[in-house]
């Protein structure tokens, strides 16, 4: 069932960076791309349970910050060692200038 | 294809070797038995974390076979035979290569001290397992080397609630590994944790219940760890004659003095393209997986220079330290402060050059910036000094 929530407003992600999103005992991470589209994953690497949103954003990659672990934040695809597990996505929509993200 | 050792860059070259296109025999050979797994959480979360720890497995079984390999585990490669391109097993088992990966390790040096028989080692899981019984509360604990290995240890030994003392032989500890600004830092963070760091401290000996230094105090000591480093596995290399320097000598490319013969990970030492071919050998999980994915690639008939800026971390209590590129290249020192103290050290050559980064802070407050360092060290960027110490400047406008 569809749960859209407001995570913070549009202008609070720089373009290619990610930050971090907790609500209800769930983190995740919600990225902007260089092409200035909004996206949503888990905000944990599928690898050793690390906050993505402290690693580096290049492109449509996010890196883990422990272990380069590399994702492409758009798919949530794993794109190869040490990670294997894809990340979850979330969607997500822009409305009034607020990131709003669908965690239902 | 046939590989020996099945750590990190083992398990490593069986997915490279299959991503280079690979499709005919690879066999994988380790010592253990276990599968190859994650040596990392060894030190740290696999001692400290409440349940008892399973080993975190690289390749399990399942996605071995998938993959189309063979795995041998609990078994020792005794002798290559170059002539006739085979290895031996020590259960007499005899196999042919066309292609082989020597990716052995480095084994734990051990003390020469009377009594060194009673200090504990750490290099596999048993050995986790040991430790992790005889961390119990109140214990007393003499762990010898402060070196990374010996602190997290102690960090760890800490949090399961015993009493560490940490002997380290010269004048501070990482003496080696990092400027003393970052293990001052370290030790300080040991020091409000009850963590007592003796330094110019020499072991006379191992008693019973106690480590004598050679000035005569007592450490008292039911548990003793030696942490003084490691050395590269040769001997299997060295019977085979092939040329040794601080390791297995390999070229850019891994490769050996034997064409058929290449090596990855702690065992074997390399000429560094972005450090002006200066050889090295490095000792860490993200080398040993780098170097197996170029040796994979050249073993399947690539072309690859090894040129990955070379990347470390420790992390002891809730300190992450992280280095990248090779610090002791550089003459000068620019200092990079960030939040919740926070710091990165960049480490410029003569010319300006990054050529290192090393930092320490809580969680994983350094890891963007280092990570940054590391790919302007890959490009040899000269970043203007002002750029690296205002916290506010972002980094990745320098890579554009």
């Amino acid at each position: 069932m569809a749960q859209w929530i407001a995570a913070c407003s549009a202008g609070d992600i720089d373009e290619e960076d990610v930050m971090r999103f907790d609500h209800g005992g769930r983190t995740f991470a919600l990225y902007r791309s260089p092409d200035d589209k909004y996206y949503a994953t888990d905000g944990l690497c599928t690898h050793e349970k690390v906050h993505l949103a402290d690693g580096l954003v290049m492109d449509n990659i996010i890196e883990c910050p422990k272990h380069n672990g590399r994702f492409d934040y758009r798919s949530g695809a794993a794109k190869g060692a040490p990670v294997c597990v894809d990340l979850k996505t979330y969607p997500v929509r822009i409305e009034a200038g607020k990131v709003m993200i669908d965690i239902g | 294809m046939i590989i020996v050792g099945a750590g990190k860059a083992g398990a490593r070259a069986v997915i490279g070797l299959r991503e280079h296109g690979w499709q005919s025999e690879i066999t994988l050979i380790g010592e253990e038995t276990l599968p190859p797994y994650d040596r990392p959480p060894l030190s740290k979360a696999s001692i400290t974390e409440e349940t008892e720890p399973s080993p975190v497995l690289l390749l399990d079984e399942d996605t071995i076979k998938s993959l189309g390999a063979t795995w041998i585990g609990g078994s020792a490669v005794v002798s290559i035979d170059r002539a006739n391109n085979q290895v031996r097993l020590g259960d007499g088992r005899i196999i042919g290569y066309g292609k082989l990966l020597l990716a052995t390790g480095a084994k734990p040096r051990q003390l020469s001290c009377p009594g060194a028989a009673r200090a504990m080692l750490l290099r596999d899981f048993a050995d986790t397992l040991a430790l992790r019984a005889a961390f119990v509360p109140g214990a007393t604990v003499a762990i010898v080397g402060g070196g990374f290995i010996g602190l997290e240890l102690a960090a760890s030994a800490t949090k399961r609630g015993a009493s560490v003392t940490v002997i380290e032989a010269l004048p501070r500890v990482l003496m080696r590994g990092v400027t003393e600004e970052i293990a001052a830092a370290v030790a300080a963070r040991h020091a409000a944790a009850g963590v007592k760091i003796l330094i110019d401290s020499k072991v006379e000996r191992i008693d019973a219940d106690c480590v004598l230094l050679t000035d005569g105090r007592r450490i008292a000591a039911q548990v003793v760890v030696a942490g003084i480093g490691a050395a590269p596995a040769i001997s299997l290399a060295e019977e085979a004659g092939l040329d040794l320097d601080n390791g297995i000598a390999c070229d850019a490319m891994m490769r050996t003095s034997d064409p058929d013969i290449y090596a990855a990970g702690d065992c074997c030492s390399f000429p560094h393209a972005v450090f002006g071919g200066k050889r090295l050998r490095l000792e860490a999980w993200r080398s040993a997986q780098d170097q197996a994915a170029v040796a994979a690639e050249n073993m399947t008939g690539g072309n690859r220079v090894f040129e990955a800026v070379p990347w470390f971390w420790s992390d002891q209590f809730e300190l992450t330290l992280q280095i990248a590129g090779e610090p002791s290249n550089g003459n000068r020192i620019v200092k990079r402060p960030l939040k919740d103290g926070a710091f990165i050290l960049c480490h410029l050559d003569d010319a300006g050059t990054l050529v290192g980064a090393s930092g320490i802070g809580p969680g994983n407050t350094i890891a963007r910036d280092i990570r940054l360092c590391e790919l302007l060290i890959g490009k040899r960027a000269k970043p203007d000094e002002a750029a690296l110490t205002d916290p506010a400047f972002q980094l990745r406008t320098l890579l554009k």
